[in-house]
């Protein structure tokens, strides 16, 4: 999968918790722009690892601070 | 200079919201006297306490008391050093000694706080280039553990034996993997399906520790915890436990029948650099778990008392957070902040205390009044709190439905 195409599905699994409406691009980050808990984000977390069949341990968590991030450690893991 | 106190501005605004309005401070009791395993004076006025996880009792069983008194006489009030230097007297080994007669195990460890057990337990297991496979759900001590190692953590959806599953199966085979559970979860008081998972985990290769903190005392034949009571105490690697729920103290320890475990107070950070139990504490401890290998009336108490009060509690409508009583803990589900601090203030003015929880304490956001019974609870007791319930949801407005709803549902092996 393209990284273009990560982000596109990226962002749609974002959308339902983006409740806020804030516009999403790579450089939007989780607990600033979209105000998401720890939680939250283990949680979306969890939904990307099974769309892409991958592992995105807990300790990478603090450096992936925006939408971008994590579609470049998506497309570097991906299989 | 930058006031790095400022990044807590919201928080604190949060609690002085809560005072400004006239609340009392959820995180701000004093119990005065303590009165017995389940009276206490809150605010001038005695109060029946069920949220202390003081599950047997033994706070003030007279043997317990006596083999403290008789220690702190005798060694002092405290060691005044770690475990690995002039800190381990004679009681922390009769503690030890107790500890495994209680487990059936070869080896046991005392930490200072169950806390500690955790946090370097689960720490120094797991390293560089290994798995923490770990609930959802665990308890922050557990997080922290993972936070304080270098292992990789993955996070597996909170009592799902499938995810937990597919989450080992995208593991490397060939790398060391740390599982992760927890007999009672201590925010809903839900149970975890042990023989289902701890065989998912060995099938995969990893080793598995099972934090039993909420079941001593009262679950299995032994009173050994969920993972007696589900038939896979030879499968489990490592038991971490505590002193502060049954036993009554306060202090952890973990269990094992590792033959090389002992090699873990040489490399266990949180075991070699603090100060160890004082004596008073490590002797009381000692007593009191030996007494709990021989409590079979206060268990079946417990379970009498636990089942009348979710019973009770379900019949005027409340929500819970398990559709049967899976453990000691009760979670009373709340809509929201203001409704839970309400109705948490009500009851401690009608002489009932629980405690006050909230996200990011509690899963999926859930605000709860979480209950913890004792075997000391009288049915009179019983019957004061539920009428406490009644009388404080009436005054709070809290909309009770026939029809409860639990969060979570699985069946006890118990």
């Amino acid at each position: 999968m393209t990284r273009d195409a990560i982000f596109t599905r990226i962002v749609e699994l974002i959308e339902p918790l983006n409740k806020k409406g804030v516009p999403l691009t790579d450089a939007t980050s989780f607990a600033n722009d979209l105000e998401m808990d720890s939680l939250t984000v283990m949680d979306l977390v969890a939904n990307i690892e099974d769309e892409w069949d991958i592992v995105l341990p807990l300790n990478l968590l603090p450096e992936l601070e925006t939408i971008g991030h994590v579609a470049d450690a998506v497309a570097r893991l991906q299989k | 200079m930058i006031d790095l106190l400022d990044k807590f501005d919201s928080i604190a605004a949060e609690r002085q919201a809560v005072l400004d309005a006239g609340g009392r401070d959820p995180v701000g009791v004093v119990m005065s006297e303590v009165l017995s395993p389940t009276r206490a004076i809150i605010a001038g006025r005695e109060t029946i306490t069920m949220g202390t996880y003081n599950y047997m009792g033994m706070t003030f069983d007279p043997d317990v008391i006596a083999a403290g008194e008789a220690a702190l006489r005798d060694f002092g009030a405290g060691t005044t050093g770690s475990r690995s230097l002039n800190g381990t007297y004679a009681s922390h080994k009769t503690c030890e000694e107790a500890l495994k007669e209680f487990y059936g195990t070869k080896y046991a460890m005392v930490f200072s706080t169950g806390y500690q057990a955790n946090l370097g337990v689960v720490s120094t297991l797991a390293g560089r280039g290994e798995y923490v496979v770990l609930d959802a759900d665990s308890h922050a001590s557990i997080y922290d553990g993972c936070s304080m190692g270098n292992a990789d953590i993955v996070r597996f959806r909170h009592n799902s034996v499938d995810d937990l599953a597919k989450r080992l199966g995208r593991l490397p085979p060939g790398a060391g993997k740390l599982v992760v559970l927890e007999g009672v979860y201590s925010m809903l008081g839900d149970i975890a399906p042990l023989a289902e998972m701890v065989r998912v985990a060995k099938a995969a290769g990893a080793m598995v520790l099972v934090d039993e903190a909420h079941a001593m005392g009262f679950f299995g034949d032994h009173g050994r915890g969920v993972t007696e009571a589900a038939g896979v105490e030879d499968q489990v690697d490592f038991v971490i436990g505590t002193f502060s729920k049954s036993v009554g103290t306060v202090g952890g320890f973990c269990v094992s029948n590792h033959p090389k475990f002992e090699v873990l107070r040489l490399v266990c950070r949180p075991y070699v650099f603090t100060a160890s139990l004082p004596p008073a504490v490590v002797a009381s401890s000692a007593t009191s778990i030996r007494k709990l290998m021989h409590n079979h009336n206060k268990r079946a108490h417990l379970w009498e008392n636990t089942r009348a009060m979710h019973a009770g509690l379900r019949a005027r409508g409340f929500t819970l957070g398990t559709a049967t009583a899976e453990s000691a803990i009760l979670a009373v589900i709340m809509p929201d902040q203001a409704t839970t601090l309400a109705m948490w203030q009500a009851l401690l003015e009608r002489g009932v205390y629980v405690n006050f929880a909230r996200p990011p304490a509690t899963p999926t956001g859930v605000y709860l009044l979480r209950c913890s019974l004792c075997a000391e609870h009288t049915a009179d007791e019983i019957a004061t709190i539920l009428a406490a319930f009644d009388a404080a949801a009436a005054v709070v407005g809290v909309e009770l439905k026939a029809t409860v709803c639990a969060i979570s549902g699985q069946q006890s092996p118990r």
